[in-house]
């Protein structure tokens, strides 16, 4: 499992069904900021699994390392993303 | 009914008419009675304490208590739900969220967004503004947030860096802005009042 400050990157995905892991966060590095503990898991819930849930973590990305060098480089994006979407960089 | 242009306000993809969407909650409604899951009266009673409990004042007394007591602004940052238990505000009436808060820096301004819907702290904000829903800020807020708050007449120095955090429906958050200077000795009162809707959000300071 991840643990603060660890480096990650998520994977790249395109689930047929509901997922949280926003498009533009897909195949991105990213740091661990936060650990969510076990949250309820939105992609198998809206699959029919009512009571599934998962580790979470918080993760930062640079703002380069999601929208190439156009982006105002003094800034990042935090999103919280289920352990499964992650993997270690 | 629906309608795909957009409104000229940035609406973007909020493009359903109330009417519309009545017609499909009156619908809804009815069937989950003809099924036996809920009535409208237990539905009315929901939305009563939803409404008697959301509010911006809950947010803008835990920000004037967090910038008069030290011990009280750790506990919120880190663990917001505990934090607000403490002075009397429950998370959980709505439905059960982990609140995140994060806090202004003199070289580190946050703002906080739902690129998916429309996540929101509604308990600590009330319900949320129309433009926090519209497309046009959950897509640009993410990518270009320094323009964006400019239009809000929120101006960012280019040397302080701009965190943007993309909530969700389990996990919501709340600005904790910097105090103001020369707000030394007010009271809680007096400071809360201080604190706005937007500045809890990040689009404006306080």
């Amino acid at each position: 499992m991840f643990a603060i400050g660890d480096r990650v990157r998520t994977k790249v995905m395109n689930p047929s069904g509901h997922t949280r892991l926003p498009a533009y966060l897909r195949g991105r590095p990213g740091v661990v900021v936060w650990d969510l503990g076990p949250l309820p898991f939105a992609d198998a819930r809206a699959a029919g699994d009512v009571a599934a849930s998962q580790r979470a973590f918080t993760v930062r990305f640079a703002n380069p390392d999601v929208w190439g060098t156009d982006a105002d480089p003094h800034g990042s994006v935090c999103a919280d993303l289920y352990a499964s979407y992650l993997e270690p960089e | 009914m629906t309608h795909d242009h957009d409104h000229g306000e940035g609406h973007g993809d909020v493009h359903e008419t109330s009417a519309g969407a009545s017609n499909r909650v009156k619908a809804l409604v009815a069937d989950l009675e003809r099924a036996g899951m809920m009535t409208e009266a237990e539905l009315d009673a929901v939305i009563e304490t939803f409404l008697v409990h959301a509010q911006p004042a809950n947010g803008a007394r835990a920000i004037a208590r967090a910038w008069l007591d030290d011990g009280f602004r750790a506990r919120l940052l880190a663990d917001g739900n505990a934090a607000l238990a403490e002075i009397g505000i429950d998370l959980t009436h709505w439905s059960p969220v982990t609140l995140r808060v994060v806090a202004n820096e003199p070289a580190r301004h946050n703002v906080i967004v739902c690129t998916l819907c429309s996540c929101y702290p509604l308990a600590l904000l009330g319900p949320s503004p129309t433009w926090y829903k519209s497309a046009a800020y959950r897509s640009r807020v993410v990518r270009d947030p320094r323009s964006v708050l400019a239009e809000f007449g929120t101006t960012v120095d280019a040397d302080v860096e701009i965190v943007v955090w993309d909530s969700t429906a389990e996990v919501r958050y709340l600005v904790l802005p910097q105090r103001p200077s020369g707000t030394e000795g007010a009271p809680e009162a007096e400071l809360a009042a201080l604190v706005t809707r937007n500045g809890m959000i990040g689009t404006a300071l306080v």
